[in-house]
């Protein structure tokens, strides 16, 4: 507004501007919500009450009642009067604006059908009704003739007069009637004009027989209704359909919008013609189903598009009149042959074949005799008697089975080896298996074993009553083979056939079996099978075998054909008696060890073998599998003997036990007689030679020297080989056997242990901790035991020493109680000496002193690990807790007895010293050369 | 006949004393360094695992759930994770950090002497008293291990493992070398229980320490023994040796509670350090610096180069 001219032209304004305000006007307030109404035409406030529940609410608040309320209509008694049947139609619910000129009821003057004209023009009309049916506002025809001409035209009634009927051609008469003529023929023939329906049933039919003489009007032609498209509805598009919504037809298919059918057209003559007597209604789908409606229509149906047609028809050939809005009678005329065939709606897409596919051939079913009767009996069974045999045979000449087989008994007198038979089965391969073969040899071993021993309780008992009977013959080698022949030698006659072994694990058996079998068929007395068993066993033996054989007989004749059936053999032998060894030992060590002793090492030490890593590892380790296709993890193995000897020798290396053995042997019967127990562990012989004699005493007397002075220092090069060669006796297991069984004389057992009298409450365990100590050579049984326990400390060991003075005298059983010996298996841990004995020892205690304190622990563990296996648990725990008394008593007195100890541990050294014959002088030049 | 590797330079030897650890776990079983020899890890008599600054001293963790003393450790090359093998026949893997047990591989049947991870921890390999090796896979869940190495005759007393070999030295006198890449199982005898093995830096030679006789020196590939070093005593306990980390020496503990180091080479006795009197339990070279880890009782000992001893632990040694 407030722009320059120029602009102002150049602007286009769209709308009224708005009213320049006037100067102190006040701006119009907006009005508010609630004073925003509707009123009707009556002035009465219409509530709007949203677009989706249906506009302005009808009624009191969308009720039929009123602001008062609801007003049933009154009562009338039926007695004085009849209550008038009212029927309600849709308009008595409606307000007066639907009535009114633009409600959906409007009320109109009309005129009634008896008002109409008669005689109206069928063509006309019909083409007026088509046309009101596609017409944008339907019914609008309809109306049309209500206000229609009543008086007919000039032409029409000229024509009437020249003999023209209604529905009539204009023309001359045509001889032959074309024949999809619709309008009927039998109008003119009959007369009277049948309803369409009607006509267009009956008028194929007669075709055929009408007379040659007649003479047809022509076809009528139906004027084209050329009605221009003027409204923006769809194609097709029709309102609201006229005859449904006044007439009130109900069950009506709601919506037909293409008149391809065409009832509808009939529809509205026909309607038109006979709602003459009905109530003007309004129902149809808008209008829902009115409480007194009988027939529920579906209110929420919907239009779906299977009642639209999908595609444009071809006009009708012939006359091209009609388009889609031909009468029904062209169409359907048309296709009738089709139509016929298939009723049912085409699918989308695809259309009906042209040609009909020719009809499958079709059997008859086969023409049954005369004398047929459908009723089926079964024929009786017949048993195989000869008394019936002719009728047997009549029977299978009938069921045409005229092969002999009459000889074989009934399907139901056969067993499963026949039946199977005859069904062409294979036989069970092989030797027919007895239960006894699918027992392992062990198990019947066992079974003999347990039979045998029953057999012996059994004798045992009789015993005493029988005397006469020997003791190793059993009753039933007599007398039960006897039975059995009575009994069984019938059946055994055929039994036992040559593949059925049941000793086949003992061929010698086995064959004794067989003769045995076959005397038994050959009907020899009990007595003379006896030469057919092994001469070489004993009495009971041969009983035993000859029951044996007799059983394994019965059992075969009897179980043969029952269990055959029931086990099947193995596929894959399981090898009882093989197992699985590595294929490649780590050969003899012998020779390994006479390599390593003279520092050969290489080949002559080595052993290369074939070894599967697992393929995982492989993974893990990020190299590749070597052995990628095999399934072996490991070493490879091979199966042998289980029995064998060679396995047994193998696997527990005895060559090289026994090698060392012998070789321990010799150097002892050359330095002392010492039997020598062999041990993987041995080192080599010399060495403990060494280790046995000398390192001995020479730890000993180190300990005692070390006593005295200080420390040792490290001593350097020169004692490296001495020291390396006669190391230190901590005590390797073989050691301790080697002690235990150099275990010098009584003497000086008495002579060490004498002076630590005090000490003799302490328990058996208590020395067993100390033997280890190289200054007493372990002797006892205990102390043999448990050779690898550590001490815990020298004052400990000293306690221990002192106590095993009295244990030390039952020396013989040592052998036995050896085994315990192996429980701490290989070097044991380094010994570990709580810090607070080490300072109150400090420099006095020697290392093989110092040690205990560590091996304390260990026995400990060892305690424990005895305590579980032997459940001996509470005395375990005694003995327990008797040593850590001991223990703790030793501690206090530790400084008082250093002195004693060291004394003692002296003469112990010159003692052994005695013993191993070893003078004096040279074991101390000796320690002084270790000692740094 | 390759000796490892010529001496560049005269190699140095730890001789110095520099820092005394009590650690306060019993007897100390095992000392481990780390991946890169910043830390190390013990084990101990009961039954808990230690991780410490050694040069420090300082405790950096304990690490608790073994039911028994811990026997030996190791830690992952990533150093995230420690496994450790105990006499209650158990291989725990224990997460560094938060010091809990992330798994426990059981099914030995004895104590477990030694355990080692592979080059990727992705593999516990344990060598236990039952005879056995086996090999746990740490990736998976699940609870048996990858394999046995059933072939000792008698408890396996240690394990190492290279990238591609399992070395187990066992009681039965020989040392078993699984090359995984060959495929093949190599066992050497050397006539005594052996204590420790231990691969050379170079992966050539292995060396073996076994009861009652001298270090030896055994060429990888054809068994010959390369060199013999005498002078500790190893007559009943396991022991550790070590090589050095430049492969110049070679060192063993020893009973008489001294760690002997030789000369790789030559053969001789280069040192004997006195760490203790009882036996030395556990010892563990740097894997780069002439330092080295001993333990005996409770109480561990890093011994470095005097000189270097400022540098590295950055205080005066006892």
């Amino acid at each position: 507004m407030a722009a320059s001219s120029d602009e102002e032209e150049d602007l286009v304004s769209y709308g009224r501007a708005l009213p320049a305000l006037h100067e102190g006007e006040r701006l119009k307030k907006p009005v508010p919500l609630q004073e925003q109404t509707v009123k009707d035409a009556k002035g009465r406030y219409q509530r709007f009450h949203g677009a989706f529940t249906g506009g302005f609410s009808a009624g009191y608040f969308n009720t039929v009642g009123t602001k008062e309320g609801w007003t049933p209509s009154s009562f009338i008694s039926s007695r004085q009067k009849r209550a008038d049947k009212t029927v309600l139609g849709p308009e008595d619910f409606m307000d007066e604006e639907d009535l009114s000129e633009f409600g959906i009821a409007p009320k109109d003057i009309t005129t009634t059908e008896d008002f109409a004209s008669k005689s109206k023009d069928r063509i006309k009309e019909k083409a007026r009704q088509l046309a009101g049916v596609v017409a944008a506002i339907p019914g609008t025809t309809a109306f049309d003739d209500l206000i229609g001409p009543s008086k007919i035209t000039i032409g029409v009634e000229l024509l009437r007069k020249m003999g023209w009927k209604d529905g009539q051609g204009i023309g001359p008469r045509i001889k032959r009637k074309p024949r999809r003529q619709k309008p009927d023929p039998q109008v003119k023939v009959y007369g009277c004009a049948l309803p369409p329906g009607l006509s267009e049933g009956s008028e194929d039919e007669e075709d055929e027989y009408q007379p040659e003489n007649v003479t047809f009007a022509p076809k009528d032609v139906m004027p084209v209704d050329l009605t221009p498209k003027e409204n923006v509805h769809g194609l097709g598009y029709k309102g609201l359909d006229p005859t449904q919504a006044l007439c009130g037809v109900p069950g009506r298919e709601h919506l037909n919008l293409f008149p391809g059918s065409s009832e509808k057209t009939d529809d509205l003559l026909g309607d038109l013609r006979h709602t003459k007597g009905r109530k003007l209604g309004i129902t149809g789908q808008a209008f829902g189903v009115g409480a007194l409606e009988e027939e529920d229509d579906d209110i929420y149906a919907t239009e779906t598009l299977s009642k639209y047609d999908t595609i444009l028809k071809d006009e009708e050939p012939g006359d091209g009149l009609y388009g889609w809005t031909a009468p029904k009678q062209y169409k359907s005329k048309k296709r009738f042959d089709t139509e016929v065939k298939y009723i049912g709606k085409i699918l989308d897409g695809f259309s009906l074949a042209s040609k009909a596919s020719t009809p499958n051939k079709t059997y008859p079913p086969p023409d049954l005799p005369r004398n047929y009767r459908p009723v089926h009996y079964f024929r009786p069974v017949l048993a195989a008697g000869s008394e019936n045999c002719h009728l047997r045979k009549t029977l299978e000449e009938s069921t045409g089975k005229l092969e002999s087989d009459t000889a074989q008994p009934s399907r139901h007198a056969l067993n499963a080896s026949q039946r199977g038979e005859r069904l062409g089965e294979t036989v069970l391969k092989g030797p027919a298996p007895s239960v006894l073969e699918y027992l392992s040899e062990k198990d019947r071993e066992r079974l003999k074993e347990v039979r045998k021993a029953a057999e012996q309780q059994m004798k045992v008992k009789m015993l005493p009553q029988q005397s006469q009977s020997s003791r190793f013959q059993p009753a039933s080698a007599k007398d039960a083979p006897h039975k059995w022949q009575m009994f069984w030698a019938g059946q055994l006659a055929n039994a036992g056939s040559s593949d059925f072994k049941p000793f086949a694990k003992n061929p010698e058996k086995q064959k004794r079996y067989e003769s045995f079998v076959q005397s038994i068929k050959q009907g020899q007395k009990v007595d003379t099978l006896e030469h057919c068993l092994d001469p070489n066993m004993t009495e009971w033996e041969r009983g035993r075998e000859q029951e044996e054989f007799f059983r394994a007989a019965m059992f075969y004749k009897s179980s043969n054909s029952v269990l055959s059936s029931r086990f099947t053999r193995a596929k894959y032998e399981d090898d009882v008696d093989k197992v699985e060894v590595p294929r490649d030992q780590e050969n003899d060590i012998d020779d390994k060890e006479s390599a390593v002793k003279m520092k050969m090492f290489g080949k002559l030490t080595r052993d290369k073998f074939e070894w599967h890593p697992e393929k995982l590892l492989c993974k893990r380790f990020n190299v590749p599998d070597p052995y990628p296709d095999s399934s072996i993890v490991g070493l490879p193995k091979v199966k042998r003997d289980k029995y064998s000897v060679f396995n047994f020798l193998t696997l527990t290396e005895p060559t090289t036990s026994v090698t060392q053995a012998t070789n321990e042997g010799n150097q002892q019967s050359n330095t002392r007689d010492k039997p020598k127990k062999p041990s993987r562990w041995d080192v080599s012989d010399k060495e403990k030679e060494k280790k046995d004699s000398i390192s001995e005493f020479i730890s000993l007397a180190r300990s005692k020297v070390d006593a005295q002075q200080q420390p040792p220092a490290p001593k350097t090069e020169e004692c490296t080989t001495e020291a390396n060669e006669t190391p230190p006796s901590e005590t390797t297991n073989e050691d301790k056997d080697q002690e235990e069984e150099s275990r010098p004389s009584m003497d000086l057992f008495k002579a060490i242990f004498v002076s630590s009298s005090d000490e003799k409450s302490s328990s058996s365990e208590e020395e067993s901790d100390e033997e280890p100590e190289p200054t007493v050579p372990a002797t006892n049984p205990e102390t043999a035991k448990q050779a690898d326990i550590p001490d815990s400390s020298s004052s400990n060991m000293q306690a221990n020493v002192a106590t095993t003075t009295e244990p030390s005298l039952p020396l013989l059983p040592v052998l036995k109680k050896e085994p315990d010996v192996g429980e701490e298996f290989g070097p044991r841990l380094p010994p570990a000496f709580s810090s607070g004995t080490v300072h109150q020892q400090g420099p006095v205690v020697p290392p093989s002193f110092t040690r205990p304190s560590k091996k304390e622990k260990h026995k400990k563990n060892r305690e424990k690990h005895r305590t579980k296996r032997d459940h001996k648990h509470k005395k375990e725990k005694k003995k327990k807790q008797k040593k850590h008394k001991t223990k703790g008593k030793h501690r206090n007195k530790k400084s008082e007895k250093e002195s004693s100890s060291d004394s003692e541990d002296s003469s112990d050294s010159s003692s052994d010293i005695d013993t191993t014959g070893l003078s004096p002088k040279e074991l101390l030049r000796r320690l002084r050369q270790l000692q740094p | 006949m390759a000796f490892p590797q010529p001496r560049l330079a005269p190699a140095e030897l730890p001789r110095h004393r520099a820092r005394s650890i009590e650690c306060g776990q019993g007897a100390v079983r095992a000392a481990r360094f780390n991946a890169d020899g910043n830390y190390c890890v013990t084990g101990g008599s009961d039954k808990t695992l230690k991780l410490w600054n050694p040069y420090k001293g300082t405790l950096l963790r304990s690490y608790l759930g073994h039911g028994y003393e811990v026997l030996d450790a190791a830690g992952s090359f990533d150093n995230s994770q420690l496994c450790s093998g105990s006499a209650d026949k158990t291989v725990a893997l224990w997460d560094v950090a938060t010091g809990q047990a992330v798994r426990k591989f059981r099914g030995h049947a004895g104590k477990v002497n030694s355990v080692q991870f592979n080059e990727e921890a992705t593999v516990i390999v344990s060598g236990s008293i039952d005879s056995s090796v086996r090999c746990w896979d740490c990736r998976s869940r699940r609870p048996e291990p990858v394999q046995v190495l059933d072939e000792a005759k008698d408890g396996v007393s240690s394990v190492k493992v290279s990238d591609h070999e399992i070395l187990a030295g066992s009681v039965d006198g020989r040392v078993r070398r699984y090359d995984l890449r060959a495929g093949e199982l190599y066992s050497d005898y050397v006539g005594s229980p052996v204590t420790c093995v231990c691969f050379t830096k170079d992966g050539q030679c292995v060396l073996v320490a076994s009861l009652a006789s001298p270090l030896r020196l055994l060429d990888k590939d054809t068994g010959e023994m390369l060199g013999e070093y005498r002078g500790h005593r190893s007559s009943a306990c396991r022991l550790d040796c070590v090589l050095s980390e430049r492969d110049a020496h070679v060192g063993c503990a020893s009973e008489d509670g001294a760690v002997y180091l030789w000369d790789l080479v030559e053969g001789s006795l280069a040192l004997r350090l006195p760490v203790g009197q009882g036996a030395v339990q556990a010892l563990a070279f740097h894997p780069r610096q002439p330092v080295l880890l001993a333990a005996t009782g409770g109480t561990l000992q890093l011994w470095d180069t005097g000189d270097a001893a400022g540098d590295t632990t950055g205080d005066a040694a006892p």
